[in-house]
């Protein structure tokens, strides 16, 4: 397989009709292959997301990142773009349902499609991958230690973030979800919780954790960034996409 | 954790921004969560902004909880010891 990619920014169709900027990367090659939307967390639309999507595309995928802050802040750098965003409550359920759900058709819509689309989120983008694999017609889903998808958020919470348990019955799409032990959002209960949940709807899912790790163990330039559990949790992504996604 | 606690307060003042441009600052954020820049797993974040002029009329600030609050300590020891007819 080579390793020569494509990338540029394009337009999709997200809520409401309204066109989000979003990035893309390409393999070489005629395809057929699957497809992988990407969620930026909650920082931005920013260059380590991005790096994120190169990845995808070098493990064989067409991959796509919507600019979830576009609306807010369109043309501002990432961080000020997620500083607007977070003071204005978040991103909203819906937008991100429309906007993930625009940038799923884009790729189904490239010629080089199989059809087959994953979703993944790290952090934030977590629980929006639960979110939109319980609201959208995808064919896996990857949940990167999202915070809220069980357990509830405080009364005067200022976000608008809500607790995805009512929703779990509609999940449609294999889940593979992937935790550090020492994180407090998920706790290692509120985990517990889920994986009992998607058990009691016969979901198919695959969890696993891991000690020495913490939220944000993916994160390359952070401190938060655990080798041995990015690079495992690499390992489960690219085996769980490959059984989904592939032709 | 994203802890996502956001915090919101009205202010009036100056802040010196974007290309060394002082501007009126209308707003400021506070929360407790990821930092961008700084080499702290969670950091309290200060955005002091004038939304009105766009995303990139922001300071930032981001500070370790103790250095956070020496600098709460700061403030108020500052306010406190000026006449109270000049900090009404």
């Amino acid at each position: 397989m080579s390793d020569s990619m494509t990338t540029r920014t394009v337009t999709v169709a997200g809520h409401g009709g309204d066109e989000v900027p979003a990035y893309l990367a390409q393999p070489e090659g005629a395809g057929p292959r699957g497809g992988v939307v990407v969620i930026h967390h909650m920082p931005g639309y920013d260059r380590a997301t991005k790096e994120i999507v190169r990845r995808f595309a070098e493990m064989g995928y067409d991959a796509i990142c919507p600019n979830l802050h576009w609306r807010e802040a369109p043309g501002a750098a990432p961080d000020d773009a997620s500083a607007t965003v977070r003071a204005r409550g978040g991103v909203p359920d819906d937008r991100l349902v429309g906007d993930v759900g625009g940038a799923t058709a884009y790729l189904r819509g490239l010629p080089t499609s199989n059809g087959k689309v994953g979703v993944i989120g790290y952090c934030s983008g977590g629980r929006q991958s639960v979110l939109a694999a319980c609201s959208l017609d995808l064919d896996a889903a990857v949940d990167c230690y999202g915070a809220f998808v069980t357990g509830t958020p405080p009364a005067d919470f200022p976000l608008l973030v809500t607790s995805l348990v009512d929703r779990l019955p509609d999940l449609r799409a294999p889940l593979l979800g992937l935790f550090g032990n020492d994180d407090a959002h998920p706790s290692p209960d509120e985990v517990d919780e889920l994986e009992k949940l998607v058990q009691e709807n016969g979901k198919t899912y695959e969890f696993h954790r891991y000690d020495d790790a913490g939220h944000a163990f993916f994160a390359v330039d952070r401190p938060a960034y655990r080798v041995a559990a990015a690079n495992d949790g690499w390992e489960r992504i690219a085996e769980f996409y490959g059984t989904h996604l592939g032709n | 954790m994203c802890t996502y606690t956001t915090i919101a307060a009205p202010v009036s003042g100056s802040a010196k921004g974007p290309g060394g441009q002082w501007f009126h600052v209308t707003d400021a954020t506070v929360y407790f969560d990821h930092p961008v820049h700084a080499m702290d797993e969670h950091t309290l974040n200060i955005d002091l902004s004038d939304p009105s002029r766009g995303p990139g009329q922001r300071v930032a600030l981001e500070l370790t909880a103790a250095s956070a609050r020496e600098l709460l300590a700061a403030i108020a020891a500052a306010l406190d010891a000026a006449p109270d007819e000049l900090t009404a």
